[in-house]
């Protein structure tokens, strides 16, 4: 990648957030009297406050990055994401078990379980969630300081341990409280920092229906920006629900059902409804009202995000489609040393004229990465024809290596700020990720201190000491975190492999979560071994499936078949491979827990599961309140948007 | 809880724009700093933008704070 230079009004901006940040940590350290101050906010947040913390809390950079890699790779569809993927299960949060969360008093989603199931169900959650927690976050900043030394030329270790050590003081003093402020601020700095990228690449294009045009022409031949092999209808790139007809139709590879079921309710719901990173904004909030209508008050910008965070990957493919002043999509970068072996390999099947596939595959496990065919035909044609120089056939081979999809924002950013609008927007992207730290690191402390350490390892102890482990639990957990961000820089892979189990153990938990809220006969029993069930489905359905085109792996999968000697179950694409395996997962551990409780002796009465079992807690009476603050109404609202929404791009 | 988060978020809004807008001022009259932005000087114009945003929310918190000092506050746990 090339480096960016920063003018000192970037240095400015970028110093000036960080000093800020730092000093609400320490204005804040004043309020921090008790353990639930500092791991709970002491419940005292407003409404709006933990509405912004609940969407940034999500929109960490590496979603900023990943989707605008979503919006090239795939279009329109990606909004889903957002529309599908978010909105109706915040909803269905907020409106339905935002009652059980807040009011049960419990301090944490584990927590919770505890009191609805046993201790066995709170235990795994704990573990599997303290866990990757510790390794996502641990993951993102690896990625912000490889961004860092890539883009700016700095230090790899001192990227890591200086951005680690901002995060640590202002967690260290002010606890969530810190973290859920800095999060709104980050909010701010991601919608005002990206804007005018959005608003220039607009302009630049001609306007909507010019991009528009463009990406049907996109979509008729995608091979020319190596964003596919196969054609796709016009609409591919534009329409949200109208490529989803068939398979085949769109670059996604998935159809309606496996998106709607796989995305819009198990995965969703899964994410929204029982990650505590999310869930723990809302249970910071003042009052019952005001943690009910949190998740609402994330769901309304949250519909709109796919413009600042979806739009510059479609506005990208537009711009390369164009060539306009010679911008291309970035492709993933090649070694130096590697080409030692490539260029020689390139000449010589120039010489002998040999087939650009052949080339392509003779040259890939060198590069580490794949070639497009049809720009590897054009080069050896070009090199029969007359002699390149060594420097130029470099770049041209650097060109027709695959598309590095993650860096499609940077190159957006890099082409339309000048400095000062740069500055901005890395800092906002610097935000993104020490607040992503932040949440995590502040999850982590709540689960640790009061789920592990409090549960198991030192029970009946005084506030203070509890305090004492929380703070001392933000020192271990970016320690942590920072050894996390060294093994993933060690291992590349480690990345996918997180959240392949991330998926294992997120699909099958919202039917954990449905059956125990809404049917009192759920067991512990039932519940226990009806995750550990739905995990393992999981774990055998990615051993027994493959993505077409994916060579099988423990990552890719497609293991467990290739090792019994029978051909795995192919997919059109990981994403399709992905819905149908939460899909399964879901249905398994649904099925599992509700066999197993039939057949179990319940462990609680209904007196015990007073506030904990929808039809057990008495009707939240929300009729006092204004109307338009009543979650259930502004829910119906925001879905009707949601809903319009969909039908403008349809 | 005590600080109103509304009071850092103007103050450093406020900052930026002040910073973006006069940085734009001093480096109006290059035409190769605004290349990118299409010929626009976007470092005026946004950072105006921002510094109304963070004046908005100064004056919110502001407002906040007087109604806080006025009522005794039954809602307010602290």
């Amino acid at each position: 990648m090339q480096q960016i230079h920063l003018a000192w009004v970037d240095y400015v901006i970028l110093l000036a957030y960080t000093g800020f940040v730092v000093g609400i940590g320490f204005a804040l350290k004043r309020y921090m009297k008790t353990s639930a101050d500092f791991l709970m906010s002491g419940r005292s947040i407003p409404a709006w406050v933990t509405g912004l913390a609940f969407i940034s809390a999500n929109l960490g950079a590496l979603e900023v990055i990943g989707m605008a890699a979503n919006g090239a790779k795939y279009g329109m569809m990606s909004c889903h994401f957002y529309w599908l993927g978010a909105i109706p299960a915040m909803i269905f949060l907020a409106v339905f078990m935002m009652p059980f969360y807040y009011g049960s008093k419990a301090r944490s989603v584990p927590e919770y379980l505890k009191m609805r199931f046993d201790e066995r169900v709170r235990c795994l959650n704990s573990i599997s969630f303290a866990v990757m927690t510790m390794l996502t976050s641990g993951i993102s900043m690896h990625v912000l300081a490889d961004l860092l030394r890539q883009l700016l030329g700095w230090d790899y270790n001192i990227c890591l341990w200086v951005c680690s050590a901002v995060v640590l003081v202002y967690v260290f003093k002010g606890g969530l409280t810190s973290a859920i402020y800095t999060e709104v601020l980050q909010f701010f700095m991601i919608v005002l920092g990206f804007a005018p990228v959005i608003y220039l690449g607009l302009k630049d294009l001609g306007g909507w229906s010019h991009v528009k045009d463009t990406l049907e022409q996109v979509a008729r031949a995608p091979q020319g920006l190596n964003l596919a092999t196969t054609n796709f209808p016009a609409n591919a790139w534009t329409g949200a629900w109208s490529p989803l007809r068939t398979v085949a139709g769109n670059p996604m590879g998935v159809d309606w059902f496996g998106l709607t079921f796989g995305l819009g309710f198990v995965l969703a719901f899964g994410y929204w409804c029982t990650n505590f990173l999310v869930v723990q904004r809302a249970m910071a909030a003042r009052n019952m009202s005001a943690a009910r209508r949190t998740p609402i008050i994330a769901a309304a910008p949250k519909m709109f995000f796919p413009i600042l965070v979806i739009l510059p990957g479609m506005l990208a493919v537009a711009l390369a489609f164009t060539a306009k002043d010679g911008y291309h999509l970035p492709t993933k970068p090649i070694d130096t040393a590697a080409f030692a072996q490539i260029l020689p390999a390139v000449k010589n099947a120039a010489a002998q004229a040999s087939d650009a596939e052949t080339v392509c595959r003779q040259i890939s496990p060198a590069a580490g990465v794949k070639f497009s065919p049809e720009r590897i035909a054009a080069l050896l044609k070009e090199i029969a024809a007359g002699p390149v120089s060594d420097e130029a056939l470099r770049q041209r081979i650097q060109d027709a290596a695959e598309n590095d999809y993650n860096n499609v924002m940077l190159s957006m950013l890099k082409r339309y700020c000048p400095a000062g609008l740069l500055g901005l927007a890395l800092t906002a992207l610097l935000a993104s990720f020490m607040s992503g730290m932040a949440g995590n690191v502040t999850a982590f402390n709540t689960i640790w201190t009061y789920d592990l350490y409090q549960a198991y390892l030192a029970p009946n102890r005084g506030d203070d000491h509890y305090m004492w482990v929380g703070r001392a639990t933000t020192v271990v957990g970016i320690l942590i975190s920072i050894a996390c961000a060294y093994i993933a820089k060690q291992y590349g892979n480690i990345m996918d492999m997180v959240q392949l189990v991330f998926g294992f153990v997120n699909a099958p938990l919202f039917a954990t979560f449905l059956l125990g809220m809404f049917w009192r006969r759920t067991t512990g029993h039932g519940a226990f071994f009806g995750l550990l069930g739905g995990t393992l489905t999981s774990a055998l359905f990615h051993g027994l499936t493959l993505a077409r085109g994916n060579t099988p792996g423990f990552i890719k999968g497609g293991w467990l078949a290739h090792l019994s000697g029978a051909s795995p179950t192919l997919f059109p694409s990981e994403m399709a491979q992905n819905f149908w395996l939460a899909c399964c997962a879901f249905s398994v551990c649904f099925l599992l827990t509700a066999g197993l409780s039939l057949a179990t002796r319940r462990t609680k009465t209904d007196q015990e599961l007073t506030g904990l079992v929808y039809s057990l807690t008495p009707k939240q009476k929300d009729s006092e309140q204004a109307w338009y603050l009543r979650p259930a109404v502004a829910g119906v609202f925001l879905l009707l948007v949601c809903l319009v929404l969909n039908l403008i791009f349809w | 809880m005590g600080l109103d988060i509304r009071l850092p978020i103007g103050i450093m809004f406020t900052f930026l724009g002040v910073t973006l807008t006069l940085y734009g001022l001093l480096t109006a009259s290059s035409a190769e700093t605004y290349r990118p932005s299409l010929g626009i000087n976007m470092n005026l114009w946004w950072g105006l933008v921002l510094l109304g945003f963070g004046a908005v929310m100064l004056v919110l918190a502001g407002r906040g704070r007087k109604a806080d000092a006025s009522k005794t506050g039954p809602e307010d746990k602290k």
